[in-house]
């Protein structure tokens, strides 16, 4: 399995084939969000440009964005998070929300023991 | 400058997220999170912080009176051990708070009130106050704390089987492993429970009394964010949202606690009512939250008062006040963040313990 790195925004990124990415949030994201209830996903086929928001999460208490950590294009999601939210603060590592493909550019992203420190500094 | 309630160190110890609310830092949920919680109340039993509450005594010969003509409710037949809603309205009609009166004896009576608008309910009674009546606001000594849920009185019974037997009655003077307490049968979540006033001193040890003693009843602390979702699901009022000072109790729908045949200040605003309370369940993919803007095709009706996620339903729900004209629609949209939600009108409660299997 391949190693997680992560934006400053809180989410991961996770390589899979040459070139396609899958994404999703950190467990700490996860924990300051809370319970979540609703998923807002793009579609396949959608453009995702990094630092931009491709979708929102809503817990009890609040709705948060997404950030896409690459730029290209979807070329698949995670259906099972839209009826099964809750699945992201049970394993926030394990799920994935969109695959992204024909990748353009990256952002800034941080080792897990890089990520691990920033969020210490929050 | 948020204040502490006596609990505070009780919610740094079972590791609440702490927020501010109301003047004072409170845990908004505990680490199962809110959906857990409000289950667990809903389930089993859960225990709540809620002293931050405002509370009142109102004694003399003249209290009755004042309660009266100060409040929408009628109390003349409120007798000693027990508690009867009423809301005290401006001249206008539009709400001040909402409350509780505690009648402990003849010409004495315990109000507790919401606790941000504590100051201000005590400046408006105050001058309002008629007659030999004196009123005194002892917030500060008491502290309080809500156990809620169908396993709430096993666990009580446990410490003394001194249990006020209907709902809104309440014995002063029960004695808790060596505390003095008010125990009353009220609560804000739509299960049975009890709220427990006590002095400050006392809080901690009755916390973690509690904890101990519904131990095998499953008992675990609860925030603030499953007590708005509890209430909710209840179609309980809150102030600031489904009352308020631009919200009349009659355009509230609580026209139940609301006695025209009495003289009382906002009589004369709650004749003509022009808009209502309503419950909706939201049918596209999102929660509305209050102040959303409420359309019937096409044409903006009303407003959203308070919404959120059911667990009980697993659907997000609201409740709305809407133009009286189009309260008698069933489906209507609410703008959530620039997107045109579709809701389907419902009756309220969302939930009732009554009628559930």
């Amino acid at each position: 399995m391949s190693e997680l790195r992560f934006t400053r925004t809180h989410e991961w990124v996770r390589e899979t084939e040459e070139g396609k990415v899958q994404v999703g949030i950190s467990d700490f994201a996860q924990k300051e969000l809370g319970d979540l209830v609703f998923v807002n996903l793009p579609e396949v086929g959608d453009a995702v440009t990094k630092g931009e928001s491709f979708g929102d999460l809503e817990s009890v208490k609040a709705v948060s964005d997404v950030y896409a950590p690459v730029s290209g294009t979807v070329t698949a999601i995670n259906e099972e998070l839209l009826d099964a939210p809750e699945k992201i603060n049970e394993a926030a590592e394990e799920a994935w929300f969109i695959e992204v493909g024909d990748i353009t550019e990256y952002d800034e992203l941080l080792t897990a023991e890089e990520y691990e420190q920033f969020c210490q500094e929050q | 400058m948020e204040k502490k309630t006596p609990l505070y160190a009780m919610h740094e110890k079972y590791q609440g997220r702490i927020v501010p609310f109301a003047g004072y830092l409170l845990p908004v949920q505990y680490p199962n999170g809110i959906l857990h919680e409000h289950r667990l109340v809903r389930e089993k039993v859960g225990l709540f912080d809620v002293s931050h509450m405002g509370e009142f005594t109102l004694k003399g010969p003249d209290a009755l009176k004042n309660l009266n003509y100060l409040l929408t409710n009628s109390y003349d037949t409120l007798a000693a051990g027990k508690a009867r809603y009423g809301i005290m309205c401006y001249e206008n009609g539009t709400t001040v708070d909402d409350l509780l009166v505690y009648k402990m004896g003849d010409d004495d009576y315990l109000i507790v009130v919401n606790a941000s608008n504590t100051d201000k309910d005590f400046e408006w009674m105050k001058a309002h106050l008629q007659g030999d009546a004196e009123l005194k606001n002892i917030s500060e000594q008491v502290s309080q704390m809500a156990i809620q849920g169908p396993l709430a009185e096993t666990v009580m019974r446990k410490l003394t089987d001194r249990i006020p037997e209907k709902n809104y009655s309440f014995i002063n003077h029960v004695d808790l492993d060596g505390c003095d307490v008010l125990l009353s049968r009220t609560g804000y979540t739509g299960e049975d429970g009890f709220e427990i006033y006590c002095h400050n001193e006392d809080a901690e040890h009755l916390w973690e009394l509690l904890l101990q003693t519904g131990r095998e009843e499953g008992i675990e602390p609860c925030g603030l964010g499953a007590r708005d979702t509890l209430r909710l699901e209840a179609a309980m009022p809150l102030y600031g949202h489904e009352l308020s000072d631009e919200i009349t109790p009659a355009e509230a729908n609580l026209s139940f606690f609301i006695k025209m045949d009495k003289e009382f200040i906002g009589r004369e605003g709650l004749a003509d009512v022009k808009r209502t309370r309503i419950g909706l369940i939201m049918k596209d993919k999102g929660i509305a939250r209050e102040h959303c803007d409420l359309y019937w095709q096409g044409q903006l009706v009303g407003h959203v008062t308070s919404g959120t996620f059911s667990p009980t339903l697993n659907k997000a729900v609201a409740m709305a006040l809407v133009d009286v004209n189009f309260a008698c629609r069933d489906e209507f949209e609410v703008d959530v963040r620039g997107k045109k939600l579709k809701a389907e009108k419902t009756v309220l409660p969302f939930y009732s313990r009554k009628k559930r299997g």
